[in-house]
């Protein structure tokens, strides 16, 4: 560096010459560059699938097999396409409450004890209310699975509020917490007389039952889920309390000074975020399970993270990833036909994840040169 | 041997991995990176002693590969927090996804196949005969040994010497430390490695020392337990030995209750662990809401030096 203050009389020398025409090249890392492009997601799955094909062929097996029985599972057939919207139809609901309290930065992970909660309550009303007429019978089912889901994001809510507890922990463990009181129930006080020991509810009356398209597994819950992403649209985009979480989400000291109360707003993403959740519960004990057993979601409260993120919490980007994330969970069932354990979506699902928080970053570097 | 030597034998047989686990959080979190993917970790970590312990039948080459696995992943981890500034909460919760998936697939093989071994314990000799003290201290295998070590080791690491000094420094204000001519990139990258092998080592001790074959899942929280025990041992290696056994006494109580023939059902039971976690750092966070909580002030938040444009 050489000092140019005008002032000073001293001669300058010329810089000493690195020899050559080679500029240092580095990397520059420019924080304002926080849109990543279109295809980071698609390439985060192409990426993943290539990275799992390692591991699957390590085991001796050959990927594109795999990958061919999974696709063809999941949106080959007819079957396979209504199984994979039924299975969207949770990812759908969860994510789309993880995605609301992501807005302002509330990690919700608890979905999968939610769901567990809101299926217990829905089966509860069958259980102590078995003669009631079908709208009353649904209706009930419905208010009482949200309610309990909300309740378990309650729980979540008010230790991050009222006692500084990182929420991540908390709905984790109310998880595990879910489960084991799932069991219980299913093992004891619950369990179906005439189910020859099997751990399992009776099984739900037709009046108790979800109605479902024609003679296909799809039911309505797919109706709920997408009047739920509409609703969550029109309240962030036109309401003053979708423009307070935004505010939050954009700026939460800003907020803060606005004379926004966060605390309430975090409980009442909470107990959003859990209410959508035990309706995916109800929805699919009432429409899929047609009873309440182990089992009941194979990590659905999970996968819908990785969905709410995937999705850049945008609802028509919600809709699309958990029909995706719907086909990956079916093509992990039907790779078991040939031997394989479905945790092989679990697998692809976590490197989808890594490869597209990595993507999300690697565009906000530069390569520049010093000149 | 009466039930209070009996719980304390068996908290500290359940204790040990969450110690070890907890340490391995206590290295990641101090140097200032947030470690969600314990579970995850301890899964890997796991499996992988199964797989090479099932075939070579040797334990010290299955422990050495575990710990290179999870040192590996912990790299990963390091790559995308330290030099992507990747979000460190997403990091660790697909960390957790990709672990419990890829030790479900690569478990499948081995499932319920019996180990060839445990852990062996370290013999004492004329000590065995003292009551109590030879009861506990008798029957505690060499990682626990290991494990007890490691935390005096950790504790004068941390606290007396210039490498903690300046592991803290990263911790609490990278940029300064930066100034000072730490290089910060690579302690972050050297500690978040090694904190992810002492997690991945914990889940090896679960299978040699507490359930001696592969099942899938079958760390069972204990990772996310282990999360919520470096808040509850404030970042502290010493109080992270005494959280870790209250909780694996918390872990056992459970299974001794049942033994004892109580009305309770066994869920209830396995549920204290979890509640205890949530209601403990509830406690702390009423008790300590207007003291510091120990907390590595730049923990969760990338560092970049400043740079012209």
């Amino acid at each position: 560096m050489s000092s140019n203050t005008g002032s000073e009389t001293a001669v300058l020398k010329p810089l000493p010459d690195k020899g050559g025409k080679w500029y240092s090249l580095r990397l520059e890392y420019d924080s304002s560059r926080t849109r990543s492009p279109w295809w980071t997601p698609i390439l985060s799955v192409i990426l993943a699938l290539l990275l799992c094909a390692v591991f699957i062929a390590a085991n001796g097996m050959s990927p594109l097999v795999v990958y061919e029985k999974m696709f063809r599972g999941a949106f080959g057939t007819s079957y396979g396409f209504t199984e994979t919207m039924v299975k969207a139809i949770p990812l759908l609901l969860c994510g789309l409450g993880i995605a609301v309290a992501y807005r302002i930065s509330v990690w919700n992970i608890g979905a999968e004890g939610q769901l567990t909660v809101g299926a217990m309550a829905a089966t509860a009303v069958t259980i102590y209310f078995p003669d009631l007429p079908s709208f009353w019978s649904i209706t009930l089912m419905l208010v009482f699975g949200t309610a309990a889901g909300a309740l378990w994001g309650l729980m979540t809510a008010v230790p991050r509020t009222h006692f500084g507890v990182n929420e991540l922990i908390t709905s984790l463990m109310l998880n595990y917490v879910a489960l084991l009181a799932l069991d219980y129930v299913v093992f004891g006080p619950w369990k179906d007389p005439k189910g020859f020991n099997f751990p399992g509810s009776p099984m739900f009356t037709a009046a108790q039952s979800l109605p479902v398209l024609g003679s296909t597994r799809l039911h309505i819950g797919l109706i709920f889920g997408l009047v739920a992403v509409l609703i969550y649209y029109l309240m962030i985009k036109f309401t003053r309390w979708g423009y307070e979480l935004r505010l939050i989400g954009a700026n939460p000291t800003a907020a803060r000074y606005a004379g926004i109360h966060i605390r309430k707003h975090i409980i009442i993403v909470m107990l959003i975020s859990g209410g959508l959740a035990g309706i995916a519960g109800m929805a699919e004990v009432s429409g899929v399970t047609h009873k309440l057993m182990q089992g009941i979601s194979p990590g659905y409260g999970y996968t819908a993270i990785i969905v709410a993120w995937l999705a850049k919490l945008n609802p028509l980007g919600l809709i699309v990833t958990s029909v995706l994330f719907g086909g990956l969970i079916v093509g992990g069932y039907s790779v078991q036909t040939i031997g394989l354990p479905s945790s092989i979506s679990e697998m692809l699902q976590g490197a989808i994840l890594f490869f597209l928080i990595a993507g999300d970053m690697i565009h906000r570097f530069r390569v520049r040169r010093n000149a | 041997m009466d039930f209070t030597t009996q719980l304390l034998i068996a908290a500290i047989s359940a204790g040990t991995p969450l110690l070890l686990a907890t340490l391995g959080g206590i290295l990641t979190e101090r140097a200032g990176i947030i470690q969600l993917g314990a579970e995850g970790l301890m899964l890997m970590g796991a499996v992988t002693t199964c797989i090479v312990y099932i075939r070579s039948e040797n334990l010290i080459l299955a422990l050495l590969s575990a710990v290179v696995i999870t040192a590996l992943l912990g790299m990963v981890h390091s790559f995308l927090c330290v030099t992507l500034r990747a979000n460190q909460t997403m990091s660790g919760l697909a960390m957790t996804l990709f672990g419990s998936g890829l030790s479900a697939y690569l478990g499948k093989s081995i499932s319920g196949i019996p180990l060839p071994g445990v852990s062996p314990k370290l013999d004492l000799g004329a000590l065995k005969s003292v009551p109590v003290i030879g009861d506990i201290f008798g029957r505690m295998d060499y990682l626990t040994w290991f494990s007890l070590l490691l935390v005096l080791v950790l504790h004068l690491l941390i606290h007396h010497t210039s490498w903690g000094l300046h592991l803290r420094a990263v911790g609490d204000n990278p940029a300064t430390a930066d100034v000072m001519g730490i290089r910060v990139q690579l302690i972050r990258y050297s500690y978040v490695t090694a904190g992810a092998a002492l997690i991945g080592l914990a889940g090896a001790d679960m299978v040699l020392a507490y359930a001696p074959t592969w099942n899938e899942g079958l760390t069972a929280g204990r990772g996310w337990i282990a999360v919520g025990l470096v808040i509850f041992a404030r970042w502290n290696p010493l109080r992270a030995l005494f959280c870790a056994y209250f909780f694996g006494a918390l872990d056992s109580l459970g299974f001794r209750i049942q033994l004892l023939g109580s009305v309770v059902p066994s869920y209830f039971l396995k549920m204290i662990p979890y509640v205890v976690t949530i209601l403990v750092l509830m406690y702390l966070g009423y008790r300590n809401r207007n003291k510091p909580s120990g907390t590595p002030e730049s923990l969760g938040t990338p560092y970049v030096r400043e740079q012209r444009f």
